[in-house]
């Protein structure tokens, strides 16, 4: 796509540095027309110029933009604006999409995800995902944390696996809610445990990253809490990617935060300078809630 | 007058008290405007109406068909001449058949004894007067009840729940039809087989091994000992239904997983439907195919092999059986399989599961309850089947379980010993109605197993 046809892009020029922020220090450049620092030193995954068409529609244009280690990102943006669709990109679960088409680079630790070489099998082991809707399997509780460690061989014996599924929902904050009840369905958990559920099975096969797509958006208040106080600890041990419509969210739980607009990346940089002072318009507008 | 007519004639009366009741609705609050201050909607008081219209009067015409006869035939036999009057039940019942037949015209009235003709005279007339009488109630019934049930209808009548309690009646009763359906053939089998249980020791027949079903006509004939173990028929349906299983389960179960995982959208439009006709085709069409084609390749075949293998066998039965009964399986589990909600896949695909660790581990297990109803259905299918197993198993009661000899099952039997002339006396007959009661209580506990088998293994999502 052309810059000129997208007003809002122009008014900007491109690729304004920010300040040096700890979690936003420059890397390489980047020619975007994003607004703020889209690279981090040494990044776990990074995206270039990213395209996803689906069939006709052109879902996510021209984005570039890198994850840090040990941080946690925040994608925001009104409702249909890609940044579900970007997220799915991370792991490939576009794959599963007839006629979802993607170009651009995206790499995990240097290694393009893309590549013809890349087993998916593989990246998703290293790029864990959580999803909108709590989605346990129809198992007990101690087998959905041990599917994974189970289909990718990790656990040699019997004890080992019984280690990594105490340690997992020990690190998802639920064990002490269900160690006396394992062989229970997870289906039966309510809907804040189930999602930490999700999280201990993510975290079981021990991934580099995680995505997390609106994970609260199905829960009360309360779980909501827990699980905003479980990313925060989580970051100390992974990368994470969180897709919100909360902007409170947003703001509590990341340290950068993206802002996604039909498709295009708009803004990127630290939490508290795009809450605070955002550059963009866009950015802006939504931000006080004139839009969205 | 026809009850025909007299139904329609109330049935036109209730949809006139349908829409009365439901202006008289209206105009009791004043209008359209009004129809807030009414209970229910005015269609209710309407339908409200015209139930209680046309219920109590069809229901009357119902019982006067079931009972009018009898009051009628009691004062034909009264009206008689002397010696008519105390007759055996036997002759007394001839006398009425008789009777019965000038009144149909099946034997003309100047064959008959005067008597006869003179008691079918009156017969025709009264049920000539019965009819009438008969419609008459039905529609002063319809007009009366159905007058009453207008004057009630008032703003605060509760006319909806009276209406829906009706439907939900209704409902009830359509329900109990299959249950009283399910109950009278178990009664009438039942009846039966005690019959036959007189002539034949249960345990000889359960547990015998020998089936001969035949009686002696006369005491010194060849064969003149039948015997009645049911053993061989058993083992023969489950070996046939056995093998059309071996051949149905994975042929189905993968077809399924094939067309609902794998297939490409054009694929799986063209592929179901066409798997899903071989269960339109004809039995008999089955039939001659495992007779005509499979059972001699079968055979020759096994010569090549070095095999003894009858042309016609238990094996080319059970496989044409299998391939008829696939759809019964792949369509429900296709079904139940395509029923797994996507975010159980995505759950799996995220931590890196393959496609078929996916549907190993986690759609399957999720569908079971489907799938296993498929099986189980395509089971029942197998066990009943009659017509593919007279023409390519044969009748020959063996009791082996070499599927390469010509074996008979349960139902074949049953539908060989009722056809043709058949006395109702005699266990060569009655026997079907034994295997029948036999055959009810093996699929029932078919039934009962699986349903326990998925209870337990079900992994419930949502």
């Amino acid at each position: 796509m052309t810059i000129e046809k997208h007003q809002h892009v122009t008014e900007v020029s491109r690729s304004v540095v920010f300040n040096e922020s700890d979690h936003s220090s420059p890397g390489e450049q980047v020619d975007t027309k994003t607004v703020g620092q889209v690279t981090v030193d040494s990044p776990v995954i990074s995206a270039r110029h990213v395209n996803v068409h689906y069939g006709e529609k052109h879902a996510i244009k021209d984005v570039s933009i890198d994850v840090a280690k040990n941080a946690v990102i925040a994608f925001i943006g009104p409702s249909g604006c890609g940044k579900s669709t970007f997220l799915r990109c991370l792991n490939r679960m576009n794959d599963t999409i007839p006629n979802a088409k993607v170009t651009g680079s995206i790499t995990l630790d240097g290694s393009d995800i893309y590549d013809r070489s890349q087993d998916i099998v593989q990246l998703r082991a290293r790029v864990g995902m959580v999803f909108q809707k709590p989605n346990p399997f129809p198992k007990s509780i101690y087998e959905n944390v041990a599917y994974g460690p189970r289909i990718h061989g990790l656990a040699g014996t019997r004890a080992d696996l019984d280690d990594m599924v105490q340690s997992s929902l020990r690190k998802a904050g639920l064990w002490e809610e269900v160690k006396d009840r394992l062989d229970n369905p997870g289906t039966g958990l309510s809907g804040g445990q189930q999602q930490r559920l999700c999280i201990a099975r993510a975290i079981a096969v021990d991934p580099e990253v995680i995505l997390m797509d609106e994970p609260c958006s199905a829960l009360d208040p309360i779980a909501t809490a827990k699980v905003e106080d479980l990313i925060d600890e989580l970051r100390e041990n992974y990368a994470i990617v969180i897709v919100t419509h909360s902007m409170q969210q947003a703001a509590r739980v990341s340290q950068r935060t993206a802002y996604f607009h039909l498709g295009d990346l708009i803004e990127v940089g630290p939490t508290e300078q795009i809450f605070t002072n955002p550059v963009h318009k866009l950015t802006e507008d939504y931000i006080t809630g004139r839009f969205g | 007058m026809q009850s025909s007519t007299v139904v329609v004639v109330i049935v036109l009366l209730a949809s006139f008290a349908y829409q009365w009741a439901r202006r008289r609705s209206i105009n009791l609050v004043g209008g359209t405007r009004g129809v807030r201050n009414l209970h229910s909607l005015p269609a209710y008081y309407g339908m409200y109406v015209a139930l209680w219209c046309a219920l109590p009067a069809l229901a009357l015409l119902g019982l006067w068909h079931l009972f009018g006869d009898r009051v009628i035939l009691q004062m034909v036999l009264a009206q008689m001449p002397t010696e008519f009057q105390h007759l055996q039940a036997g002759e007394a019942g001839l006398v009425l058949n008789d009777i019965r037949n000038v009144v149909s015209g099946a034997v003309p009235a100047e064959m008959a004894r005067p008597a006869v003709v003179a008691a079918a005279q009156h017969w025709r007339q009264l049920s000539h007067q019965g009819d009438l009488v008969g419609a008459v109630l039905a529609f002063s019934s319809a007009i009366v009840v159905g007058f009453l049930a207008l004057r009630s209808v008032k703003p605060e009548m509760r006319a909806r729940n009276q209406v829906e309690k009706i439907a939900e009646w209704a409902l009830l009763a359509c329900s109990g039809v299959a249950v009283l359906t399910t109950i009278g053939i178990i009664v009438s089998v039942l009846y039966e087989a005690m019959h036959f249980f007189h002539f034949v020791s249960p345990i000889e027949f359960l547990f015998g091994t020998t089936w001969s079903p035949q009686i002696a006509m006369r005491a010194d004939q060849v064969g003149s000992s039948g015997a009645f173990g049911a053993v061989p028929l058993f083992t023969g349906t489950l070996l046939i239904a056995g093998i059309a299983l071996l051949v149905s389960v994975p042929v189905g179960l993968f077809s399924a997983i094939y067309l609902a995982e794998y297939a490409a959208r054009g694929v799986r439009t063209v592929v179901k439907p066409l798997l899903e006709i071989l269960a339109g085709i004809p039995t008999v069409v089955y039939g001659f195919f495992a007779a005509m084609t499979v059972g001699p390749l079968l055979r020759i075949l096994g010569e090549r092999l070095g095999l003894v293998v009858a042309s016609e066998s238990a094996l080319s039965a059970g496989l044409v059986m299998g391939i008829m009964i696939i759809p019964f399986v792949s369509s429900l589990a296709d079904d139940m399989i395509t029923a797994v909600p996507q975010s159980l896949r995505d759950g799996a695909y995220a931590l890196g599961a393959t496609r078929s660790e996916t549907i190993r581990n986690v759609v399957l297990p999720a569908a079971l309850p489907g799938i296993v109803g498929g099986v189980l259905l395509a089971a029942s299918r197998a066990i009943g089947e009659t017509m593919i197993v007279v023409m390519a198993a044969g009748l020959a009661a063996n009791l082996t379980a070499n599927p390469f000899e010509a074996v008979t099952t349960v139902t074949v039997q049953i539908a060989t010993l009722l056809v043709g002339d058949s006395e109702f006396d005699s266990p060569k007959t009655l026997a079907a109605f034994a295997l029948g009661l036999v055959l009810f209580f093996v699929t029932l506990a078919l039934n009962i197993v699986a349903l326990k088998v998925v209870r337990k293994y079900r992994e419930q999502y949502d």
